[in-house]
């Protein structure tokens, strides 16, 4: 039987979304970004908000997001998206505003940004990919880099005492009083993905409640920048990266519940 | 007609309000006007001044070196602008706190004892307009009507209940002004 | 006639805001330009008009608000002065790379570092010349009244959405700060009558999506956006050349001066004509596109010519390029804060002229 047989309407079990671009992604395989871009899509598809929807792709490995998001979406400096966003949100107060930033944009170089946006409460969400590492730049020391943890500028591992401690930007966030709701998700298994789309469209349906800023963190690997398979990086993701990062809701509809 | 005004004294004496006054009394008579506060080398002492400039053609440069009219209400002010009034201009300052008096016998010299006639008033707001009373009795630049539209315009409606004060003020200043 | 006022420099330019119909200022307060967000925090513009205003955090994330709702065709504008100016160049380059249009008004102070609050030229490179990274171009207008400030914030969003691009507003301390005598316009729709096709609004279903970015990875897509921008400049420069002339029919000597030089000049022509020396006044009014040919034409008429600008000598470079070698091109000017007099001005062209 060949291949062209078996692609047809009445053998079809799983459709992508109209929202992501036939682009093949650029991400190394293995990588949890499609997926997060997929879960992304398929809330905005599903709330049926595309008109409505404007996406801020930031500077790292996202970077070229607006690629792969088939919808209206803006790059930004590295570090400003959650300004950006603030200027589309206050001039289109109506719009699904939403930035896609990693942990080097978000927590290092944009870490005021961040701040203040949450703490005026702007009414955006921020998906927040936490991989531990400077992917596009070639596997740096990231701020969330864990101790320990080798990158190509902690080569004999990320020492406390010389490189500083790694940030939990989630737990902070979620104390300042403009954060609606804050989360934390993976994908690295279906059950996780699954949980992980259920708070991203719990993200973007919080916009219209105008009570505040909703971040939704995702714990994800690297398994180029980690210089391992993907499956081993799901495992290292497991076993290192969770018990540091912990799974599960932080603050929901404003109160703090961890 | 063309008047180059410095008005010169302690921060808190209303030199700033005073200057805002002429220039929107000189806009209410249709003339060019600019209002440039202390700057530059000028900001250093404690002292507090404004160039204010009224003119029937466009205003070139707000930033001056000599005046037309130095009105001067500190012995420091004194001190710096007397030199720099035009020679046949004219001069007019408070005699209070005033230790060294002008010399120059090149310029118009008055006195205006409005420190004094203020606290008469019991009205120490009135100050500035009884300095500015005395120049317009000196100087008509602008009419008094247009001071009054002046001081609607500038002062925001909250204070307009303060205007038949300062108009009191601005006639006292201009009946006590003296030559020196 | 519309309505007359008398407003500081900074003021003006507020009220113009409101009045050009802007839909947002994001800013962040520095001296000598603070009056700006004051001045509109006072008038409530979202009572007025609906105008959005939003102190930032920073000059870095004020200036990314600005670029945010311009990605989304909307009238922003923001004002610093000349340390804010330098932080906010990242941002400035990328408007001008995901070719956006927006108003920027540099308050200039002195410097280099923290200098001073007090009144300089000294960012005429910075802002003519590109100021942040790449090869780009911002249209910059400099007012040289109370009433310009005004006209140029309106001039500044017509001409920043017929190019898509960033224009910058280049004053100083003296003419923010100064009150003159403003007529100002009348009220202006939140709209604008330009093509806003490109805006990302959300993806309707009867277009493409729309993106905004100035990255392209591949050197040639990226050689071809350069090339599209010098085409935009080359307009520019065609068409949008500004300047006055004053005094200038019998000169035999000119000063080229913009904002509050061109002021002081003034008063020195005044004062030298009084002496017998016959001196005019180019005043640039864009000095990005410059108005190099007229400077060139009058250098075959005069004997000399002095640049006079509140640096160390920037524009005289741009001077010197339009007068060519035939006449003497100089510079005059006071720095770090310091303001020269129109004597100090006349004396210096009688330096490098007459003795």
């Amino acid at each position: 039987m060949d291949i062209k047989d078996i692609i047809k309407e009445e053998n079809l079990v799983y459709k992508k979304t109209d929202c992501m671009t036939d682009n093949v992604l650029s991400y190394c395989p293995g990588c949890g970004h499609g997926v997060i871009h997929r879960l992304c899509m398929e809330v905005v598809d599903e709330m049926d908000i595309v008109a409505d929807t404007i996406g801020v792709a930031s500077v790292g490995c996202s970077v070229l997001a607006y690629d792969f998001m088939n919808i209206d979406m803006t790059g930004v400096p590295h570090g400003r998206a959650p300004a950006v966003a603030t200027g589309i949100k206050r001039t289109w107060p109506d719009k699904f505003v939403f930035t896609y930033q990693g942990d080097g944009d978000l927590a290092a170089i944009g870490t005021a940004e961040t701040i203040h946006a949450c703490n005026r409460g702007e009414n955006i969400t921020i998906i927040f990919v936490n991989n531990g590492i400077y992917g596009m730049t070639g596997g740096q020391m990231a701020p969330t880099t864990l101790p320990g943890m080798k990158s190509s500028t902690t080569p004999y591992g990320r020492e406390i005492a010389l490189m500083g401690n790694p940030i939990k930007m989630t737990e902070l966030v979620a104390e300042l009083p403009g954060t609606y709701y804050v989360t934390r998700q993976a994908v690295h298994t279906p059950a996780l993905v699954r949980k992980a789309k259920k708070a991203i469209r719990t993200a973007f349906e919080n916009q219209k409640l105008k009570k505040g800023l909703s971040l939704v963190e995702v714990v994800s690997n690297c398994n180029s920048g980690w210089k391992m398979t993907p499956v081993q990086s799901n495992q290292w993701l497991e076993e290192n990266m969770l018990p540091f990062y912990p799974l599960g809701d932080i603050k929901v509809e404003g109160k703090k519940v961890k | 007609m063309n008047e180059e005004i410095i008005i010169a004294g302690f921060g808190g004496q209303g030199v700033l309000s005073m200057g805002k006054i002429l220039a929107y009394s000189g806009i209410m008579q249709n003339m060019e006007v600019s209002w440039m506060p202390s700057y530059g080398p000028e900001m250093r002492g404690g002292t507090a001044n404004v160039t204010v400039i009224l003119s029937d053609d466009r205003i070139s440069s707000p930033i001056l070196n000599q005046y037309d009219t130095a009105i001067i209400l500190n012995q420091q002010s004194l001190d710096k602008f007397e030199s720099r009034v035009k020679k046949g201009g004219l001069l007019i300052y408070d005699t209070n706190g005033i230790t060294r008096h002008p010399e120059r016998k090149d310029i118009r010299i008055f006195q205006v004892e409005a420190t004094r006639e203020a606290a008469r008033m019991g009205a120490a707001r009135a100050f500035n307009m009884i300095v500015l009373g005395a120049y317009l009795k000196v100087q008509p630049v602008v009419k008094i009507d247009n001071v009054s539209r002046g001081l609607e315009k500038s002062l925001p409606q909250r204070h307009h209940h303060l205007i038949p004060m300062n108009l009191e003020g601005l006639k006292r200043g201009m009946q006590i002004v003296k030559e020196a | 006639m519309g309505e007359l006022r008398l407003m500081k420099g900074n003021e003006a330019i507020a009220e113009a805001a409101i009045r050009a119909g802007a839909d947002a200022y994001f800013g962040y307060p520095i001296t000598p330009q603070s009056e700006v967000m004051e001045y509109l925090a006072q008038e409530e513009p979202h009572k007025r008009t609906g105008m959005v205003l939003l102190q930032a955090e920073s000059e870095l994330a004020a200036i990314n608000m600005v670029y945010g709702a311009a990605s989304t065709g909307k009238k922003v504008m923001t004002s610093s002065s000349s340390p804010g100016i330098s932080l906010m160049m990242e941002g400035i380059s990328y408007l001008a790379g995901s070719e956006l249009p927006c108003v920027i008004a540099n308050i200039v102070r002195g410097g280099p570092g923290l200098g001073t609050i007090q009144p300089s030229q000294a960012d005429y490179f910075q802002a003519t010349k590109g100021g942040g990274h790449g090869d780009y171009r911002l249209i910059v207008l400099a007012p040289s009244s109370v009433q310009e400030m005004s006209d140029f914030v309106k001039l500044g969003f017509e001409l920043a959405f017929k190019y898509r691009m960033p224009v910058m507003i280049l004053s100083d301390g003296l003419i923010g700060q100064m009150m003159e005598k403003v007529e100002l316009f009348d009220q202006m729709p939140r709209a604008t009558e330009f093509d806003q096709s490109w805006a990302t609004t959300g993806k309707t279903p009867d277009r493409e999506r729309n993106i905004i970015t100035s990255l392209d990875l591949d050197p040639n897509g990226m050689e071809k956006h350069n090339l599209d921008l010098q085409e935009k400049y080359k307009k520019v420069v065609a068409s949008e050349v500004r300047y006055e002339l004053i005094d200038c029919e019998d000169a035999d000597y000119l000063y080229v001066a913009y904002g509050s030089s061109a002021r002081i000049c003034q008063k020195a022509i005044r004062m030298g004509r009084e002496e017998g020396i016959k001196i005019g006044l180019i005043r640039p009014i864009t000095l990005f596109p410059f108005p190099y040919d007229i400077i060139g034409e009058y250098a075959k008429k005069v004997k000399g010519i002095l640049s006079v600008e509140l640096s160390a000598g920037q524009m005289i470079e741009d001077v010197r390029l339009a007068v060519g070698t035939t006449i003497p091109a100089l510079h005059f000017g006071r720095m770090g804060g310091v303001i020269h007099s129109p004597e100090e001005v006349l004396e210096g062209l009688k330096k490098a002229f007459l003795k």
